[in-house]
């Protein structure tokens, strides 16, 4: 019963929470919205106990939707999407939570859109048939385009038609070549399916023109993750983005094309994905993402971009690590994921906290504040240090597994990686000392507020995460490792 | 139910949906001669022609419920689904276009109840055109149509534009017909005949395949089906036109009478030329040119309604996508998109008219800041509109596009369809910041903002429908595809039927 009906229960509750939010009275928005994310929240997560690491696909339903033209609705997770739905249904209340006294205009909306959003995110993760995953993966650009467009900072309009079009134009491309896969695997089977797993069962080898269809996948993933030199999107959405939605971008929107990679474009075509020059090339600029994004990052004057920058970086570790192909890089890449997730959803929060109190997000307003808001500068700073990467954090983990594994297949690749880790202690801690440290020299700073109970709130589940996945990782891993061992499996060329 | 076209009573049955319509025309007719000075006159005229609609409507229905098929050789109309289910989706259109203009004529005071009049007519001549199936019957319908269109663009006799609209539209209708009609003779001398049916019998049997005078024919009835469909390059009247109509007009000429000639076109490339292969290489032209260009100078416009008018040029070429097809998932992916279309150009201008008053050509995108605010069904109801003209997923229109998508990928146009996904990137330019101005631009303070008119309880009706209709199709589509499936197969269905290869001589007008 809990295994088939999970996950439908977790794509509906959120839609059925938007509605409510929309019929309640304008107090009583956010609080309601709040609890309905607790609950979905409370529904996924026994999948973390129930989860059977080693079967594979589960929580399976099945549900015929246009029968006669092969479409489905059908949802399963394994060991690559059950983090990201928990990430996803973990970062949510927090995101609503933490939004409590940004948002005051228009409430019942912005919450309305946020659990929808909830629902598309997690429709994306779970989905098996292509085209409810393409629908998925596309309506959930309508609420994050409201979210930034309504509650958005000054230059909002402009960041939110970028990242729309953006998304749009790449994922228009990955509806051809969905098409395309259904028609050849339909002449050769017969049988026209939009099923992931018919289609990857009966592809077989389709020639050249698996570089195209490769390509388009690559457009649409490539955008969203996002890769050099496809980024510019990135920097505008999320510093525009109100704090919410700056934490659900970074935390599980780039998620998905990493998680696109993984589940599709690698295993359909992976003697396209796995040929030298293409291989080579994903790699250059995944790394070239690494040392970019943090140089970038290093001369930003608005803390938020700063931050922005800094996940392009940290997404290039994850392609480096998918594309090194062994079992440590592909967990790691993994990791990497939620750290990510965890880590950067934690300093946007925390940007977006003292942005309330001075409504400036640039780097040089700031200085000396430690002694104004100490519990607001040990959070920072530790935080901070588990984005950098300090071992104990979890940051760490991650990313010296990406960079063990890279070192396998690629020392070089690994060595000039290694390089980006010493950029990020780089420039976090130059902004951390700018910001928090320093003299005290603006009589502006002297009077803010320390986080309140709220926002502790907020900032705790996110650093109980760091600090458990920087100490004790292996209920995670040993979650995650069959399910990367057939993702190597199945792509790795014979 | 069988129909044997060569005996009076099955013909009259055949077409019992025109007759009754053209019925309704006369008592319409003979009511607005003697009532015809004040509003309730008007009143009166718009509620019978609505139910001259209804009622057609209901004819055209018995007819598909009892799938009433011809046994023999359809000589002068087609009876088959297609033409039903066009039959069908024209009525709506009139219908739904009686009750936009209902409050319209009266707000603007176009007290002229020949309206309705010009209206039936119109559509009258797009069912012969859906239905023809013989060149002349077509060339009627669509001179029936034509003729009370450009009346119709004109009807505001006290605006410049409208005039300008009328002649623009006149002059240039005038020349798309003759080429049409040269078109015509042309097919006629290498045929010997103006049956579609038996035009394709006789291209195949004498092998007319290279036939110049054939092929010039062929050429000729394209490009004037070109100027009818406003495609690229012959689109040049089409904003002008849509911009200068009353809005209810512009939204059936955008509905109605491009879907007239889409049907009519697609009836005849597929029952006349299924063996002559050049038309779809120059349809695939045409198409990939009028996707690019129109949606590239949509770009461009600044008041709603000229960029509704370029959008819709653009979707002729979504449209011609599918024409190119040319297979039966193609015509199964028209009949679905033309439906979609038809909801959402109707809903939009349907919105469009609520917005502004005396000059409502006006409109312009940045003028439709803060509604969201000030009127927000009306800024939900348009947001769907532009969604669903975008082929956003969630909206009968992404099922349309999806539909055309695989269309194009089975008949092995992938660079088409990726032109077509291309074209519909560009086109999230111009459709997105609509819904940017309503939902994030904040209202203007020094009291601009355009009230407009409240929406009426029938124009309200229209549009609520037709989003309903959008949403509801774009979650549930499995059975109007089915319709539009069935539909489509039954086109040139009768081809196959011919015996041999009759000559002309054969074909003769039933006697008794």
């Amino acid at each position: 019963m809990y295994q088939a009906w999970i996950l439908t229960a977790l794509l509906v509750w959120p839609l059925v929470g938007a509605a409510l939010v929309l019929l309640a009275p304008r107090q009583w928005a956010k609080h309601l919205a709040f609890a309905v994310s607790l609950g979905e929240f409370a529904i996924s997560v026994p999948m973390w106990w129930t989860f059977v690491p080693a079967d594979g696909m589960q929580f399976r339903c099945d549900a015929p939707w246009m029968a006669a033209w092969g479409i489905h609705y059908s949802v399963g997770v394994d060991g690559i999407s059950l983090f990201l739905v928990l990430l996803t249904t973990f970062l949510v209340p927090l995101s609503i939570l933490g939004s409590y006294s940004y948002v005051t205009l228009r409430e019942r909306g912005y919450y309305a859109l946020l659990l929808v959003l909830t629902s598309g995110m997690i429709g994306v993760f779970v989905a098996l048939d292509l085209f409810f995953f393409y629908l998925m993966w596309e309506l959930m650009l309508i609420p994050m385009y409201f979210i930034i467009g309504v509650w958005g900072g000054a230059n909002r309009l402009y960041a939110a038609i970028k990242f729309f079009i953006y998304t749009m134009f790449g994922s228009l491309l990955m509806l051809v070549a969905i098409i395309t896969l259904v028609y050849l695997v339909g002449q050769k089977t017969g049988v026209y399916s939009f099923s992931y797993e018919h289609i990857m069962a009966n592809l077989g080898d389709v020639g050249s023109l698996a570089y195209w269809l490769f390509a388009a996948f690559f457009l649409a993933f490539a955008i969203k993750v996002p890769l050099f030199p496809l980024h510019t999107w990135l920097p505008d959405a999320h510093t525009e983005a109100p704090t919410a939605g700056s934490v659900i971008l970074a935390g599980v929107l780039l998620k998905m094309g990493t998680y696109g990679f993984l589940r599709f474009a690698f295993p359909l075509f992976p003697a396209v994905a796995t040929h030298p020059v293409i291989q080579t090339t994903i790699v250059v600029l995944a790394l070239v993402g690494i040392i970019y994004g943090g140089l970038v990052a290093m001369v930003q004057p608005d803390f938020k971009r700063l931050i922005a920058y800094s996940s392009v970086a940290h997404l290039g570790f994850v392609m480096l690590g998918i594309w090194a192909l062994n079992l440590q890089s592909v967990q790691g890449a993994l990791l990497v994921m939620i750290n990510h997730g965890i880590s950067t959803g934690a300093l946007f929060f925390l940007v977006g906290m003292i942005y309330e109190r001075r409504h400036s997000r640039l780097i040089a307003a700031y200085g000396g504040i430690a002694r104004v808001v100490p519990l607001f500068a040990a959070m920072l700073t530790l935080v901070s240090l588990s984005s950098i990467g300090l071992p104990g954090t979890n940051g760490f983990v991650g990313e010296f597994l990406v960079l063990l594994g890279a070192f396998q297949t690629s020392p070089v690749a690994a060595t000039i990686a290694t390089t980006g880790v010493i950029i990020a202690a780089a420039y976090l801690l130059w902004a951390l000392q700018r910001v928090i440290y320093n003299p005290l020299d603006k009589p502006e700073n002297e009077t803010l507020l320390d986080l309140s109970i709220r926002e502790v709130a907020v900032l705790v589940p996110l650093i109980a995460c760091i600090v458990w996945l920087g100490v004790y990782p292996k209920p995670f891993l040993e979650r995650m490792q069959p399910a990367a061992q057939h993702f190597i499996d199945t792509v790795k060329p014979k | 139910m069988s129909l044997d076209l060569s005996r009076y009573r099955d013909l009259l049955i055949a077409l019992s949906p025109e007759l009754v319509l053209a019925g309704w025309s006369m008592i319409i007719l003979l009511v607005v001669a003697v009532r015809h000075r004040t509003a309730a006159d008007l009143r009166l005229a718009g509620w019978l022609t609505f139910a001259a609609f209804v009622t057609t409507g209901g004819v055209v229905w018995w007819l598909w419920w009892n799938s009433t098929r011809s046994a023999g050789l359809a000589a002068m109309i087609a009876v088959d689904d297609f033409r039903f289910v066009t039959d069908g989706l024209f009525l709506v259109t009139g219908a739904l276009t009686v009750l936009l203009s209902a409050d319209y004529l009266e707000r603007e005071e176009l007290l002229a109840p020949e309206f309705y009049v010009l209206l039936v007519f119109a559509t009258l001549g797009m069912m012969l055109m859906g239905g023809a199936e013989d060149l002349m019957v077509f060339f009627l319908g669509l001179e029936l149509m034509s003729i009370c269109v450009y009346v119709l663009s004109g009807i505001d006799r006290k605006s410049p534009s409208g005039a300008e609209a009328a002649l623009k539209y006149f002059l240039m209708g005038a020349f798309a017909s003759a080429f049409l009609l040269y078109g015509i003779a042309l097919i006629y001398g290498a045929t010997g005949t103006t049956n579609l049916t038996l035009i394709g019998a006789q291209v195949q049997a004498l092998e007319l395949g290279h036939s110049i005078m054939l092929l010039l024919g062929l050429g000729l009835l394209l490009v004037g089906f070109g100027f009818k469909v406003a495609a690229v390059p012959f689109h040049m009247w089409a904003p002008d036109v849509y911009d200068g109509a009353p809005t209810p007009v512009t939204a059936y000429m955008a509905a109605g009478v491009k879907a007239a000639a889409f049907a009519a076109l697609f009836r005849v490339l597929t029952e006349a030329f299924p063996t002559v292969g050049v038309w779809h290489q120059i349809v695939w032209w045409l198409a990939a040119i009028t996707m690019l260009a129109g949606n590239l100078i949509a770009l461009a416009q600044r008041t709603v309604k000229r960029m509704l008018a370029y959008s819709s040029v653009a979707h002729a070429g979504y449209l011609l996508v599918a024409v190119s097809a040319g297979t039966a998932v193609g015509s199964a992916a028209f009949v679905f998109y033309l439906i979609a279309y038809i909801l959402m150009t109707l809903a939009a201008f349907a919105v469009l008219a609520t917005l502004g008053q005396h000059g409502e050509r006006d409109v312009r995108i940045d003028d439709l800041a803060g509604l969201s605010q000030t009127r927000p069904g009306i800024a939900f109801a348009l947001a769907v509109c532009m969604l669903s003209l975008l082929g956003f997923p969630g909206t009968a229109g992404f099922i349309g596009k999806w539909y055309i998508l695989i269309a194009a990928i089975a008949a092995g146009q992938g660079t088409l369809a990726a032109l077509l996904v291309i074209a519909t990137a560009i086109s999230a330019g111009y459709y997105l910041p609509v819904i940017m101005a309503m939902y994030m631009k904040p209202e203007p303070v020094d009291g601009r903002a355009r009230a407009g008119v409240p929406l009426g309880p029938l124009a309200g009706f229209v549009v609520t429908a037709s989003i309903a209709a959008l949403l509801v199709f774009g979650i549930l589509p499995s059975r109007l595809l089915e319709l539009a499936r069935s539909s489509g197969a039954s086109i040139g269905a009768t081809t196959m039927a011919v015996p041999g290869s009759p000559t002309p001589t054969q074909l003769s007008l039933p006697r008794d």
